[in-house]
């Protein structure tokens, strides 16, 4: 991709989207490990349905995480100088997310050439569970 | 209700050691193969002075407490009662394998919606680096449901 700069990119340019694997207890468990979210909402489903839950889901964060991958595929995470999501709907067990993301903004602040993107997760069914921002610096 | 007096309650700085280990097991979770988050060669080669901890990392440093929803609780909200609405980062400098993290937040918003239904927390979290650099500021808004 040595032709991704500011000048070739346009609104509405779609950057590399992916789709993750069908998400299972071993995902969540691993997650909720490495990212010291211990919430057995997540892990336990005794716990889950306790309190009310068919089941345990995914932890927010994991998807935010994936989101976080679509970045970084794209530009070396030092370009990287804001991300932000809102948590929509929950994401389910065996829910596959497609991460995507488009050119949302072309700005300059700062001295810095600045690309907004709208980036989305959502699963198998198109309903998206993380919608959000990121501002990437580019040359 | 969650007491407005909490607007502008500031969090116990907390300090956390970023390790390697931890830092590929969070790649390994997360999917990422990218050798740059795994490979300390790689990283290095790439610019970074170690494995460098991806962009939402920092909310799993802010967990790395004995009890990291003790400031929550001391506000009187119910633990089975939060969601994470949303959560933002901005990114001022790398954090890397090596780092030593400080946290600390600040409570900048506590407001309703649907008559008090809904009730927000907005949490800003600064993280210097062991340099007493800011390489991080994120924020955390919780959603109680009432």
């Amino acid at each position: 991709m040595s032709e991704l700069n500011y000048d070739s990119l346009q609104v509405g340019d779609e950057i590399p989207s992916f789709t993750t694997p069908s998400i299972n207890r071993t995902t969540l468990a691993l997650f909720a490990g490495a990212s010291g979210d211990h919430n057995p909402m997540h892990i336990d489903i005794d716990f889950a349905k306790k309190f009310g839950m068919d089941d345990v889901f995914a932890q927010g964060m994991l998807s935010m995480a994936y989101l976080g991958r679509l970045l970084t595929n794209w530009v070396p995470q030092s370009a990287l100088r804001q991300y932000g999501v809102r948590f929509g709907s929950i994401t389910n067990l065996r829910d596959k997310i497609t991460c995507s993301g488009k050119v949302a903004e072309k700005y300059e602040e700062g001295g810095e050439k600045l690309i907004k993107l709208e980036v989305t997760a959502a699963n198998q069914d198109g309903d998206v569970k993380l919608s959000g921002q990121a501002v990437i610096a580019l040359s | 209700m969650i007491d407005r007096k909490h607007i502008g309650r500031t969090s116990k700085p907390h300090t956390v050691e970023v390790e390697k280990g931890r830092l590929r097991f969070f790649a390994k979770a997360i999917g990422e193969t990218n050798p740059v988050y795994l490979d300390e060669e790689a990283a290095k080669a790439a610019g970074y002075r170690s494995l460098p901890a991806p962009p939402t990392f920092l909310f799993s440093i802010d967990l790395e407490q004995d009890n990291p929803f003790a400031d929550i609780e001391d506000m009187g909200i119910n633990l089975g009662k939060i969601l994470h609405a949303e959560q933002a980062f901005t990114y001022h400098a790398p954090i890397c394998a090596g780092d030593s993290i400080t946290l600390q937040s600040e409570v900048v918003e506590i407001f309703d919606k649907k008559g008090g239904a809904l009730e927000f927390l907005v949490q800003n979290y600064q993280a210097k680096n062991q340099n007493d650099e800011l390489v991080a500021e994120m924020r955390r808004t919780l959603v109680v449901r009432n």
